[in-house]
């Protein structure tokens, strides 16, 4: 297991590097100077002008420059945030356990609510239960995140009163009342992120339970007297969860970008308003880092996938 | 070339045997179990009465979309605001039927680029072997792995300004925002063509046409790629309502069309303010979206059933 970790991280390693190509290319192809904005300012003498396009290295050639970008990117020397004024590593790092407190507890949610609903339906397929799944499924990912999250504050926090709208990270509370107030203000951004992953990955459930519940080996586990409780869950389950990890694995980009959404809704303090609110400031030095971030959550969540695959197919470790 | 007519003359002779059953075409064939999908058809529908209103509306519903009018302002809904009025007073049906123009080209448009990329690396990827395939498999690997909202966000950041002053700002966006949603919506497309020509490309009818001295082109062009189509329409349309609530997503933070574009996306961003006062504005707009995408993924999961027969997710 512990080799096929470390190859997946080998493997994982030549994405990254892509990722930081694509992102720089992109850069070096953007027409103007995103980071010369200084070096173009007519306030600041030639001299330094010129001293701070050799220093951030503007006239080298672009292989050069990916180089240096590279480098210094890895050394966490990620640039100065030009509107927050302060570096951009320490920023990011401030609010990345926001976002991760949110995808992760919506994605709990939605396993928590698509693996029951999933293989329930499975189990019966045609019934009305498995037709009421199948329609609220199609109408849970037709609902865009932006859309449902302002219903949800329309009706709990407008019309009924009873959540904050307003994510604040200084709840002016101790103890207990502290924890519950991060437990309201944290449902309707999770909530909002989780059924809509929950919508999609019920239909995955239902199609990978259905695909394997026929199969001679639960007939076989069935016929030796084992309970139906006891089937499914360890027959059928742990087999039909291989092709959903995958397909989980394949959402992990869908779902930052809905944490961007929730977060700018919700007023969240994570790293998605942060590329936002730094997308209005034009602030470039952030803008980067944080989709370098991104980037490297998905590679990072996909990895815990392989792992995850590993450990219900002990085949795939041994390969 | 003779790839086909060779085949036909048995076919002829066999015919007879049986007496002759009426020839069912594909494309009947396909559209006989399209209509079993009862939610399909009324998508098709539903679909066809919101294109048709937003292609048509403005010419029946006369009221400029930016007349301001401050003795309306944020009127719920009455005889002559339908859809009530915004915070400026403007007239949110005339908007509604505008911006259903925009979000719908943006949709059809940004499928069309991603199915015409996903297919063409597809097909090559598919039908060379050895290392082209292996790249190309790890480019399309790799930007399936991107996170496609924020890179989405940061080219529009980059090349904004750049296109609005070469093709103006409403070309310029549209433009942009078709292209970059096309071009983060074609790995699937891709890897479902790839899949469909490898196993194609091992079958009779594709050695018999080979074995007649076919070109590759050809092969491709005539035999092989009409063949894998139907998971690609499929895919086609569910990459349209996508595309949309990308469209829709970027306008959303803000960061898409320009405010005098009133796509239904920007709506909702406009109307986000305004909840407690005037919720009709926020709610019109958003289940405009919602019953868009819903009807196109029926129609794609109805389609699913006609053409592809594998119902791969």
């Amino acid at each position: 297991m512990g080799k096929y970790i470390l190859r997946r991280l080998i493997i994982a390693l030549p994405s990254l590097l892509g990722i930081s190509l694509v992102l720089f290319v992109l850069l070096a192809l953007a027409p103007g100077d995103p980071f010369g904005e200084l070096a173009t300012n007519s306030n600041i003498p030639p001299e330094v002008r010129e001293a701070l396009r050799v220093k951030f290295g503007i006239d080298d050639p672009i292989f050069v420059r990916y180089l240096h970008w590279l480098v210094a990117m890895l050394h966490g020397d990620w640039g100065f945030s030009f509107s927050s004024r302060i570096d951009v590593d320490k920023l990011i790092l401030q609010r990345v356990p926001t976002t991760l407190f949110v995808v992760g507890s919506s994605q709990l949610l939605a396993l928590a609510v698509a693996l029951p609903v999933g293989v329930y339906a499975a189990m019966r397929p045609y019934s009305i239960f498995d037709q009421i799944a199948n329609t609220f499924a199609f109408v849970g990912f037709s609902l865009p995140t932006f859309f449902t999250g302002l219903l949800l504050i329309l009706i709990f926090s407008v019309n009924l009163g009873w959540l904050p709208f307003v994510y604040r990270v200084d709840i002016p509370a101790t103890g207990w009342h502290w924890y519950w107030e991060y437990f309201k203000q944290g449902i309707m951004p999770v909530a909002v992120l989780g059924l809509f992953q929950a919508a999609s990955y019920t239909r995955y459930v239902r199609s990978a339970v259905l695909d394997v519940i026929r199969l001679d080996y639960v007939t076989t586990a069935r016929s030796k007297g084992i309970g139906e409780g006891k089937v499914v869950i360890k027959h059928v389950v742990r087999n039909a969860l291989i092709p959903v990890v995958t397909l989980v694995a394949l959402q992990m980009p869908a779902v930052f970008g809905g944490a961007i959404v929730t977060e700018q809704i919700f007023r969240i303090p994570g790293i998605g308003s942060l590329l936002i609110t730094s997308i209005l400031a034009n602030d470039t030095p952030v803008i980067m880092a944080v989709t370098f971030v991104f980037a490297c959550l998905v590679v990072v969540f996909n990895l815990l996938a392989d792992i995850i695959y590993g450990w219900l197919d002990p085949r795939i470790s041994y390969r | 070339m003779a790839g086909l007519t060779h085949a036909s003359p048995i076919a002829e002779i066999a015919v007879p045997l049986e007496g002759r059953p009426r020839r069912i075409s594909p494309g009947f064939e396909a559209w006989r179990k399209f209509r079993r999908h009862r939610m399909a058809v009324a998508s098709v529908v539903i679909l066809a009465l919101l294109a048709a209103a937003v292609l048509l509306g403005p010419l029946v519903w006369r009221l400029p979309i930016n007349e301001i009018d401050f003795t309306a302002r944020l009127s719920s809904p009455s005889w002559e605001h339908p859809f009530g009025t915004d915070d400026l007073g403007q007239d949110l049906l005339a908007r509604m039927l505008y911006g259903g123009r925009i979000s719908l080209a943006v949709g059809f448009a940004a499928m069309t680029v991603a199915i015409i990329a996903g297919t063409l690396i597809g097909a090559i990827s598919g039908i060379s072997r050895g290392s082209v395939d292996a790249v190309l498999m790890w480019i399309t690997d790799l930007f399936l792995a991107l996170p496609q909202l924020p890179l989405l966000l940061l080219v529009i950041y980059l090349f904004r300004d750049f296109l609005k002053a070469w093709l103006g700002p409403e070309g310029g966006v549209f433009i942009l925002v078709v292209l970059v949603i096309g071009a983060f919506r074609w790995m699937p497309v891709a890897r479902l063509v790839r899949a469909q020509f490898l196993s194609l490309r091992e079958k009779e009818f594709v050695e018999a046409a080979r074995a007649l001295g076919a070109t590759t082109p050809r092969l491709v062009l005539r035999h092989i790629l009409p063949n894998s189509l139907g998971p690609v329409i499929v895919a086609g349309t569910i990459d349209v309502a996508a595309a949309i609530i990308a469209e829709s997503t970027l306008s959303f933070l803000g960061l898409g069309f320009p405010p005098d574009i009133p796509t239904w996306g920007r709506l909702l961003f406009d109307a986000k303010d305004y909840l407690d006062i005037a919720p009709h504005w926020a709610l019109f707009a958003g289940a405009a979206i919602f019953l868009t995408v819903l009807a196109i993924n029926f129609i794609g999961d109805g389609l699913r059933d006609a053409l592809d027969p594998r119902k791969v997710m």
